[in-house]
This record gives C-alpha cells, sequence and structure tokens, in this order.
C-alpha cells in the first residue's frame, strides 16, 4: 500500500504548528487593540461640520468663556450647544457677509436648526454627566484636551472605558481646584496635591467604580 | 386563536377541597394546579424557566429558522465590531426658556376615567412625555396614579393611532370635512337641527357643556345623547330613587371606621379610587402593636381587589347581594316597599355586622357598587342617613356630569329615533358604540339609516367603519380641556406635545356647531374661565391654574338631601336564583377597560389582580360549579343567553360567587390595532339592555376543544416556603413577632464572603403587605419608567413575561372563599446575591450602596444568574423583545434607562437612574440626600403607598423606622441572601364575634 502523505507532509505540519498560533494570536491582538486606533476612535481626526468653527479663534483670539455657548454645563448632563440666537448675537454685528457663515445666517432666516456632526460621541449605554465633573474639579481640558488650540474641532481622547477608569480609579491625578475648571492654560502648581482636593470636595473615589454610574 | 383538542388533564375538584380540609388553613396556595400538583404545575416549579421556553418553539420552518440562525450570527457576532455611526446634534434657532436639555420638566394635567378627572404629572424630555405621575396637590390623586393612568402615555404613541381624516375608507382632509359638514349644517339650521344629534361618552368638562349648550340654543331641535359602556346609570338612578335628583356621592374614607361594601370595588375602579386606596390604607397602617384599623366587610359576586383586602368576606350572587343590602337595612330601620324576595341570608354575621356599623354612628360606611342594581345603591343611602354617616363619611353634591341622564335610556331614545328615520346627522365623539352598545339595539344596523354620520376616534374601530367620517381624536396628552374630579373639584387638561397626527378635539368638533371654526382650543377652554368672571387677576390666575392642575376652591358645595320616605323598590330585587340556574355577570376588564386600552401591550400582559391571566378574558366560574358542571380550565364553552351566544374559555376561579359566571368586556375586537385585535372574547355580543351587568337563565353548553390561556398564576413559584406572613389584629397584639415564628433565620455571620461595608447610603425597601391591593400600579410604573418591553401572549406562556416588579397572588383556607394576599417580588438587591457570584464576566456585581448592579452593555446571556436566583426576579430578553423600528414608540422611551438588547438579562435597579440623578444633584448641592428625595417608580404610582424606599444606614429615614418593625421579614431568609427588599406581614382585622370556617 502506497503511502498516502509524502516525505514533504511532515515539513508543512510543523510549519502549521507555529503559523497557527502565531495568526490566532495576532488576530485576537488585532480585535483587542482595533478599538485604540486613532482612526476607529476618531482621535485626532476632525470631522466635517457645517460651518468650520474654529475653537482656536474664539477662546484664543476673542477670550470667550466656555460657557458662553456651552450654558448647560454645570446644571445638566448634556453640556449644550449653543442655539443659532447665540451665534447671531455676534455675527449680526460682526462678519454680516462672511460666506463662511451663510449657514448660520440660513438657520436664523429659516428657522432651521444647524446640523452639527457629534464629535463626542459615547455609547447609547453610557450616561455621562458634564455638571457633577464639573463641580467636583475636572477641568474641560482633561477630556477634551487644548480646545483652544483647535482650529476645528476633534476627539483628544478615545473616551473608551479604560481612558474613563484611569481617572475614575485615580480621580487624585486630574482633580484640579474649582476655580480652575474652565481655564485650559491651567498647569498644576509645584505644591498641588490632588489627594487633598479628592477629601475636600467630596469624592468617593470607591464609588466612582461602581457599574451603575455609568451604566444603568 | 388557537383550538385544539382538549388534552389537559382534569383537575380532581373533590380530592382538592379534602386535602385543603385536612390542612390547618395556614397554608398557603397560588392555583389549584398547585393544590392538585398537575404536571403543568411541577414543571413551572422546578425550572428557571418551563420547558422550551430557552428554544425557539415558535411553530418556524427550516427556512425561517436558518434567516433567525443568519441574523443571530450577523447580531450577536458583528455589532460589537461595528464602528459607532456618526451622530447629530441638533440645537434650537432660538432657545426656550425653560428648558435645559438634559433635564426633565413637569406638567400637570389631567386624565379622564368614565368622565371623572384625576390629576397627574407628566414627565417630559425636550418635549416628550414620557412618564405620568400623580400630582400631589389633587385631591383625587394625592400624588399617586394607578395601572390605567400609568399606561395610558402608551396610547399616545401607538403607532396604530388613526392619523388621517378619512372619507368613506380613504383619505380626505379637514378642510373637505367641514364644507361636507357645512352643507349639512346649512339643511339642519332650517330645520332647527331637528335631523342632528351628537352622541357623546359621560361629559363632566365645563367647557364642553358650554359648547353643548350654545349649540342646542341655536338647534333646539336637535339632541344631544351620552353612552358609556360602563357607566354610571345605576348610581344615577339610585340616587333618583333615594332623593328624587340625581346626585353624585362621594366618600371621606379617612374617617370611616366600619365599612360595608356591596360589591363596590372602591379601591380599585370608579371616581376617586386612587384617593380612596391612599384614605383606606392610612387607616390601616399598625407597624407598632398600638395602632388600630378601620374594618371593611365586603359581600361581592366575583373578586375583586378590594374584596382581597376586605377582613370580612361573602360571596354571593346578584340576588344575594340584594337581599343582603335588604336584611341589613331592615335591621338597620330603613323602610322599603316593594321588595317581595325574603331577606333571608346565609350568613352568621349579619347580626355582627350590624351590631358593628350601629356601635359606630358617623364613623361608619355602606357603599353600593356600580354595578349593583338602583335598589342597592338606594339601600345603601338610606343606611347612611340611618347611621347618621351623611355630612361625615359619605358626602352628596349635584352630579359631576354635564346634564346629568340614563345613558342606556339616551342611548335607546337615539336609536329609536336612528330607526324611525328622524335622524339626518350624527355625531358620534369618542368611543365605540357599534362594539359596545347593548346587542338588543342593532345599533349598527340602526346607523344604516343616517345619511350623515362621522366618527371623531382615537382609533378606527368597528364603528369608524360604519361612517361616513372618520376623524382622528387627539390623545388627553395632546389637548387642551377641563373636567370634574370625584369631588367636583375642576381640572385642567393641557396638553405636553402638539397632536403628533392630523388630529382633532372634542372642542374643535363641536366648535364648527358654535361657530369657533378655527378657534385654538387653548382658548376656549381659558375663554370659558375667563368669562366666568369670579378671577380678578386672570393672567396670574390662569398660570397658577396650569401649575396646579386644577382649579381652586371648585370642590361641589355638600348638599343636604331629605331621602325619600319607604323607599319603593324594584319587586325582584333580591331574587333568588332557581335550583341548578346560573346567572352571567359582565364586568368591564380591570385593565383594558370597556375596550379603550384593548390596544395597549403593557395593559393586556399586565395579569389581572386576581386571575392573573393576561392577553385574553375568561369565563370565571366557581371552584364548586365547575364540579358541578364538569367543567375545567381552558375548556371552550358556548354560553348562550336569551337568543344570543358567544364561545369563551373557563378559567376556574377560587372565591367567585356559586352558579354565577363572570366575563369582562372590552376583548374580541376584531378591528383594533396590531395589538389588540383578535385578543380575548366578545363578550358585548352576549350583554342585552336587559342584562347590562348581569343576566339569569345563562346556559352553557360545553364543548371538547381546548383555547391556552396565558395566566402567570404558577410563573416564578418559590414554594410556600414562609413567603406570606399573616395575622389578625388581635393575635398581633398578643405576639407581635408573629412573623418569625417557626421560621429558620440563617446566622448572619455564617458566610465565605467577607461583609460589605458601606460608608455612605445603603439603600433598601420595604413592602407593606396589609397594605397592598394588588392593583399592578407598580407594575405599570416600573414598565414606563425602565422601558420594560411588551412580549407577547405565545412569550407568556413560555414563562418569558418581563415585568421587573411582579405580583404574587396567594390563597389561603378553603377554595370557595378564600383569603387572598398580594406579594409584590421585586430585586431583593441581596447583600450576599447568589446571581452576583456565578457571572462569568461580572455583569452584575454590588455597588458601593449595596445594589446589585446590572449592565446590560456587559452581559453576554448566560444566565447562570437567573438561575441562581431564588426569587425567580431576572428576565431574560430571549428575542429582541424592544421595538427598535417603530419611530413613534422610541418617542415615549424613558432616556435615561438603557433599551435593552436581546440575549441580555435585566432585572430591578431600584431605579438606579433615580438614584443617580438625585446623589448627583445632593452632591453638586454640598447636601445629603434627604429621605425621601428619591421614590422608585413603583413607590411614586402605589396608591396605598405600600412600598417605602430610603436609605437604611439613616437611621432617621422611613424605611429604617419600618425595617425595625416586628412586622418587618425577609423571605428565603433561610438562604442567608440578606434580602434588602423586605416585607411587612399582613394584618387583618376581623370582627372578633364572627367566628368563619
Amino acid at each position: 500500500m502506497a503511502q498516502i502523505f509524502p516525505r514533504s507532509a511532515n515539513a508543512l505540519a510543523k510549519t502549521i504548528l507555529v503559523l497557527v498560533p502565531v495568526i490566532v494570536g495576532g488576530l485576537l491582538s488585532i480585535l483587542l487593540n482595533i478599538n485604540r486606533l486613532d482612526y476607529v476612535s476618531k482621535v485626532n481626526i476632525p470631522l466635517d461640520q457645517p460651518v468650520p468653527f474654529s475653537h482656536k479663534h474664539h477662546v484664543t483670539g476673542m477670550g470667550i468663556d466656555c460657557r458662553y455657548c456651552h450654558t448647560t454645563v454645570e446644571t445638566s448632563a448634556f453640556a449644550g450647544i449653543p442655539p443659532t440666537e447665540t451665534c447671531m448675537s455676534c455675527h449680526s454685528q460682526i462678519w454680516t457677509e462672511a460666506p463662511i457663515l451663510e449657514p448660520v445666517r440660513a438657520s436664523f432666516r429659516d428657522e432651521t436648526a444647524i446640523q452639527w456632526t457629534r464629535v463626542h460621541d459615547l455609547p447609547d449605554f453610557v450616561y455621562f454627566d458634564h455638571s457633577i465633573h464639573v463641580s467636583k474639579g475636572i477641568g474641560c481640558q482633561s477630556c477634551h484636551g487644548q480646545v483652544d488650540q483647535m482650529p476645528l474641532m476633534w476627539k483628544a481622547n478615545t473616551l473608551n472605558m479604560e481612558w474613563c477608569l484611569d481617572c475614575h480609579r485615580a480621580p487624585e491625578n486630574h482633580i484640579r481646584p474649582r476655580a480652575e475648571v474652565f481655564n485650559m492654560l491651567w498647569k498644576p502648581p509645584p505644591d498641588h496635591d490632588g489627594r487633598e482636593l479628592v477629601a475636600k470636595y467630596k469624592v468617593q473615589t470607591a464609588q466612582l467604580t461602581d457599574c451603575s454610574i455609568c451604566h444603568r | 386563536m388557537i383550538k385544539e383538542e382538549f388534552t389537559r388533564k382534569s383537575l380532581d375538584i373533590a380530592e382538592i377541597r379534602t386535602r385543603l380540609t385536612q390542612s390547618d388553613g395556614r397554608d398557603y396556595w397560588r392555583s389549584l394546579n398547585e393544590l392538585a400538583h398537575t404536571d403543568e404545575f411541577e414543571e413551572m416549579l422546578h425550572r428557571e424557566f418551563p420547558e422550551q421556553a430557552s428554544e425557539l418553539n415558535d411553530p418556524v420552518s427550516r427556512r425561517n429558522f436558518l434567516k433567525v440562525m443568519g441574523a443571530s450570527l450577523a447580531f450577536g457576532g458583528l455589532t460589537a465590531c461595528t464602528i459607532q455611526p456618526e451622530e447629530k446634534i441638533v440645537p434650537f434657532v432660538r432657545a426656550p426658556e425653560d428648558l435645559i436639555p438634559g433635564k426633565p420638566l413637569y406638567y400637570a394635567t389631567s386624565i379622564l376615567d368614565g368622565g371623572a378627572a384625576t390629576g397627574i404629572l407628566v414627565e417630559s424630555h425636550m418635549g416628550r412625555p414620557t412618564k405620568i405621575e400623580g400630582n400631589p396637590q389633587h385631591p383625587s390623586s394625592l400624588g399617586s396614579t394607578n395601572a390605567v393612568t400609568q399606561a395610558s402615555i402608551l396610547n399616545l404613541y401607538d403607532p396604530d393611532r388613526s392619523q388621517v381624516v378619512k372619507n368613506a375608507g380613504r383619505i380626505s382632509s379637514w378642510q373637505t370635512f367641514i364644507q361636507k359638514f357645512e352643507e349639512v349644517l346649512a339643511l339642519q339650521r332650517s330645520k332647527k337641527g331637528a335631523g342632528l344629534r351628537i352622541l357623546t361618552q359621560t361629559v363632566t368638562s365645563p367647557t364642553l357643556a358650554q359648547q353643548l349648550a350654545t349649540i342646542s340654543l341655536e338647534f333646539p331641535a336637535a339632541t344631544w345623547h351620552q353612552y358609556e359602556a360602563a357607566g354610571q346609570d345605576n348610581a344615577h338612578n339610585g340616587a333618583l330613587l333615594a332623593f328624587g335628583k340625581p346626585v353624585n356621592t362621594y366618600y371621606d374614607i379617612s374617617k370611616a371606621d366600619v365599612i360595608l361594601s356591596l360589591d363596590a370595588d372602591f379601591l380599585y375602579e370608579g371616581p376617586g379610587n386612587v384617593r380612596y386606596a391612599r384614605d383606606f390604607s392610612a387607616r390601616r397602617r399598625v407597624h407598632d402593636k398600638s395602632g388600630e384599623m378601620n374594618r371593611l366587610y365586603m359581600v361581592e359576586s366575583t373578586p375583586t381587589p378590594t374584596g382581597s383586602v376586605a377582613d370580612h368576606r361573602l360571596a354571593l350572587d346578584t340576588g344575594g347581594v340584594e337581599s343582603y343590602a335588604l336584611a341589613t337595612a331592615r335591621q338597620l330601620g330603613v323602610e322599603s316597599q316593594g321588595a317581595t324576595a325574603s331577606a333571608q341570608v346565609a350568613t352568621g354575621w349579619i347580626a355582627a355586622l350590624v351590631r358593628d356599623l350601629q356601635k359606630h354612628r358617623g364613623s361608619s360606611l355602606v357603599m353600593a357598587g356600580q354595578y349593583q342594581s338602583p335598589a342597592v345603591h338606594a339601600l345603601a343611602h338610606a343606611m347612611n342617613d340611618a347611621l347618621g354617616n351623611v355630612g361625615k363619611t359619605v358626602h352628596y353634591t349635584d352630579s359631576l356630569q354635564a346634564g346629568p341622564t340614563d345613558q342606556l335610556h339616551s342611548l335607546r331614545d337615539l336609536v329609536n329615533d336612528m330607526r324611525a328615520g328622524q335622524v339626518d346627522a350624527l355625531l358620534i365623539l369618542g368611543g365605540n358604540p357599534a362594539f359596545d352598545a347593548p346587542a338588543d339595539l342593532e345599533f349598527a344596523a340602526a346607523l344604516e339609516h343616517i345619511e350623515f354620520r362621522a366618527h371623531l376616534g382615537l382609533y378606527e374601530n368597528e364603528t369608524s367603519d360604519l361612517c361616513h367620517w372618520h376623524i382622528p381624536q387627539n390623545h388627553y396628552l395632546e389637548s387642551w380641556s377641563d373636567a370634574r374630579a370625584y369631588d367636583g373639584t375642576a381640572s385642567i387638561i393641557q396638553p405636553l406635545i402638539q397632536p403628533l397626527y392630523n388630529s382633532k378635539s372634542d372642542h374643535e368638533l363641536l366648535g364648527l356647531l358654535t361657530g369657533q371654526v378655527g378657534l385654538p382650543t387653548l382658548d376656549m377652554v381659558r375663554g370659558y374661565w375667563q368669562q366666568e368672571g369670579k378671577y380678578t387677576d386672570f393672567e396670574r390666575f390662569w398660570s397658577t391654574v396650569l401649575h396646579d392642575g386644577l382649579i381652586p376652591d371648585t370642590a361641589l358645595p355638600s348638599l343636604n338631601l331629605d331621602l325619600n320616605k319607604g323607599l319603593r323598590l324594584a319587586s325582584e330585587t333580591g331574587k333568588a336564583l332557581e335550583e341548578e340556574e346560573v346567572e352571567i355577570l359582565f364586568r368591564p376588564d380591570p385593565l383594558i377597560g370597556d375596550g379603550r386600552y384593548v390596544n395597549n401591550g403593557w395593559l393586556q400582559e399586565t395579569p389581572n389582580s386576581i386571575t392573573k391571566l393576561t392577553w385574553d378574558n375568561a369565563a370565571l366560574v366557581s371552584p364548586a360549579t365547575a364540579e358541578r358542571l364538569g367543567l375545567q380550565d381552558e375548556q371552550m364553552v358556548q354560553l348562550n343567553l336569551e337568543n344570543r351566544s358567544i364561545s369563551v374559555p373557563v378559567w376556574i376561579l377560587p372565591g367567585q360567587a356559586a352558579d354565577v359566571v363572570t366575563i369582562h368586556l372590552g376583548y374580541g375586537s376584531s378591528r383594533s390595532g396590531r395589538v389588540g385585535t383578535d385578543t380575548g372574547f366578545n363578550a358585548y355580543a352576549l350583554r342585552s339592555s336587559s342584562s347590562m351587568w348581569h343576566g339569569t337563565g345563562l346556559q352553557i353548553v360545553k364543548t371538547f376543544e381546548q383555547y391556552p390561556l396565558a395566566s402567570t398564576q404558577d410563573h416564578h413559584s418559590m414554594e410556600d416556603r414562609h413567603l406570606v406572613r399573616h395575622a389578625d389584629l388581635a393575635e398581633y397584639k398578643k405576639h407581635p413577632d408573629f412573623a418569625h415564628r417557626e421560621v429558620h433565620n440563617f446566622p448572619e455571620d455564617l458566610t465565605l464572603y467577607s461583609d460589605f461595608e458601606y460608608n455612605g447610603s445603603a439603600w433598601g425597601m420595604t413592602i407593606d403587605l396589609t397594605a397592598c391591593i394588588g392593583c399592578n400600579a407598580c407594575s405599570v410604573a416600573c414598565q414606563s419608567e425602565n422601558n420594560i418591553p411588551v412580549v407577547g401572549k405565545e412569550q407568556v406562556l413560555n414563562g418569558r413575561e418581563m415585568s421587573w416588579i411582579r405580583i404574587d397572588r396567594y390563597y389561603s383556607g378553603n377554595m370557595d372563599n378564600p383569603k387572598v394576599h398580594h406579594q409584590p417580588v421585586p430585586c431583593m438587591q441581596c447583600e450576599n446575591a447568589p446571581c452576583e457570584v456565578v457571572c462569568p464576566v461580572t455583569a452584575t456585581s454590588h455597588s458601593e450602596e449595596g445594589l446589585n448592579d446590572m449592565v446590560y452593555n456587559r452581559c453576554v446571556g448566560t444566565r447562570y444568574c437567573a438561575n441562581n436566583c431564588p426569587y425567580k426576579v431576572r428576565r431574560f430578553n430571549f428575542l429582541q423583545y424592544a421595538d427598535r423600528d417603530t419611530e413613534s414608540l422610541k418617542l415615549g422611551n424613558n432616556p435615561d434607562v438603557t433599551v435593552r438588547s436581546r440575549g441580555v438579562m435585566e432585572k430591578c435597579t431600584y431605579c438606579v437612574q433615580r438614584i443617580n440623578a438625585a446623589r448627583i444633584d445632593s452632591k453638586k448641592a454640598d447636601q445629603p440626600i434627604a429621605d425621601g428625595q428619591i421614590t422608585t417608580a413603583c413607590q411614586q404610582a402605589c396608591p396605598t403607598e405600600a412600598i417605602v424606599f430610603g436609605d437604611i444606614n439613616d437611621k432617621k429615614s422611613r424605611v429604617a423606622k419600618l425595617k425595625a418593625s416586628p412586622l418587618n421579614y425577609g423571605i428565603l431568609m433561610e438562604l442567608n441572601t440578606r434580602p434588602r427588599t423586605t416585607y411587612l406581614a399582613s394584618v387583618k382585622n376581623p370582627n372578633s364575634e364572627i367566628v368563619e370556617s
């Protein structure tokens, strides 16, 4: 009876033995890391918007406070996107003819909303609340990055769960005095001790990792 | 509809009866199946979910199976890998002043039930109403609601609502209708309206009443008729009999020490039921043994929630209730004439009852139910008069109704005119008379004689099919109107949202006759109160009214009435059933009402308080009658009454009066929507104007067909392991710790796991079984708050219903008139939770405040947790139950709670979204969370305040105090689960002079 497998089958079997774990392992690591890719999490990628709004110009250039537009950031879960009326409070006076602002004027004229593309979009099963973060001394910059330097808006952080947990496990590394929350240029002074602020603001760190704090 | 050969094994009722007599009467049981240990019951008992509940056993073909499997691969595998779709943010152009995105607003409005208003507050998220709560300032609510009110919001978003004006079944427009109607009106003007008829439901709205009055000036010969299938005709006629005028009766239950209810289910239905339940239970709190309780005697034919909390209950047929009323009245010195029946009542306790009533002159109360004959109402009025209760526990006012009338009489007049060809044009404002009018009137056939018929309705139904015009009606959350509450308080109905479709209100339709075409309904309602002229600063008055939801000081003044001497009762009052005669009772369904909520999935799937049936009605018979006639559960029978007949399945109901068949109205519509069509059986087909609530001479013809009924009474059984604990008040005073006797409690330190420490709040709950009336308000409130899906009858039959808080109903004692106990069971939030330790992916875990958190996005659906939960409170999404496709239904979801997907476990979380919101608010304000700041949805809805939630670490909180009561006990404590939800044992207050067998 002739042999079923030729001699070369030995080499093939050995190669497969080596390759299979490599391929499987590779696939697994791709799967596990795919969400960390900037392409997937859209970190540092500006999104198309109806109007190329520049935070850099408005914040650094004009010195407008975050809360002038994001009015509900201290009271509600949602920070608030300004109504067209807010834009027009200045732009009915300045840059009234700028073609770039035509969608804003059209919105005001026709009573139709401007449809912005959401840059910081959490999954629907995550319930984030701006107001509590702001009142406990987490600065805008901690999550949104140097918005004052962004000519177009992009995400500075992945907003992945591991990133949230970094702070929820150790808020002392990110907490700042309440007065500095809206200060985009704040740097921790040399004598800064986050643990003092955590105690002062009564942040219950243990509770911050309860599942129901964010998911329900 | 599924019918098959009769396969169910027959129950041996005689044997169960013997077994019950041998027990010591302390045993609690849920169903006759349980007592008989049938196969069906054992199956339900021993598995987490009954057999095949975990399999896809719908009658699917191979092709469908492959489709479903393909879909599950796609959904299960790939959804986790998709890149999040881009979302838009759409800000306002001009932002409204009060609205903070992310924070709900609350508006006061009112809901109508049989014309009577109950004040509510409606939660609105960005202009979308999502949840209904009671209005604490409104006298008929005091902050609570009932199940139907909770569910009414679903109708607003029902995709089956009628959406366009239709003419002869084709899409038309409101403008075209106005044109055509103007032509009709032009003719009618010349005839002074002689051919014009308006049919409404019960009207209590002052504004609508004024419009109708204007119409009668302009069209003096036109007539207005009122009809509602479950109306208050008997109360109306009873008042006429007793006082010679139609009056509204309302009660002050908080002052009543002894109550006799003659078939009045006052805690559950009728005007003021939520308020009555609150006042009634407030007199039954005995958390420490010094407490005193009121006492309720109930005489009824078919078991009701009120009957289930009564201290003494009798089950009698209609004639029996009447003769009971007669006998009691005679002993109280009430004179009456006419009734030929001998007032012999086969009970020992009438003498004791009369002594008890007489002992409490001025603080007793006799009530007659709306289904009882006018004679019983008159007798109740006379008894209250004789007992000196009038002005104390009983109050009379002018009728709530505008134009009070005997509605059956009113409808009959209309039908006679229709048949005689005297009607040219008929406007039907709401309702479905072609379906629910008494069968002998043949309303549908009479409609054919009219040249112009128009129907205004929330749904297209049997009536709209027979009308030339159908106009979609506003949901009450889309309308401006007003109405009167049970005591006459004028209440405002204000819209929460613009009409979703091109619908119109009653006011707008009648506005066509009063020259108010195109006038906004706000102006009509506001205009009415402005021209009243009583209010000096009207703008200020009006904004207060809109804020409070009611118009202050409009409760109708109490009347001093003279009782007619020597009541003249109908001769058949109190007539006993003949040998082997069977009586039929018609009652509106406790959940879907007269049929108006038939397309409401929440109410369809909520188990009836007593029968625990979902999705169907049935012919309810007592065990004794079933035994005599040889009837079995689910057996189809033909019911013949006079010359009409229907086929219905039988359901054997302990506590039902002998020789009485009860059938609930409202089911069996062939023309509702996707939810309601072909559910249950149409009892209206059997009901005639001579048998509105009961008819004698019923024939029952047995068949050998079986119809599956989805009753949940045996689902989620924990076996009888000291779950319900109960004592009489006297025994409780003697042994305050009765709830802890004979129970093995596990030593608390005996555990392998280390204890959790709670430095902040520790949430806990108590549920008072004395107060619970089993009304389902908590269950539906939970469904609304937590986006709980509806699963359908097939799935309920598989034990897959999703309710997070179920209400277990237990019986004890003999099966002909057992005691009933209701036990709401939410998640127990165990300290040593068996579910937490078995989850392989930690999708359920213990929080710092002691909640068993459930993380839907983490759950992979192993169902180990449900298998390990001794309380059976975890619910699994076997299929994609939540509707993700219907746009209108999405609007009604609570945005603060995740909508769960297929393959995910879910359960009660103590409304963690409300806890989080309160915690964030209190942290921002740097204040501790006050006791009572957080209410769970079930607690907030509960009319009897049976559910109390709070921080058990705060020793001053209400819940902590209740947990210190000797009545407090946990269930299945022997498993050392240490539940956070505990119960307060049930206490009843029977009369010591009465010894019941």
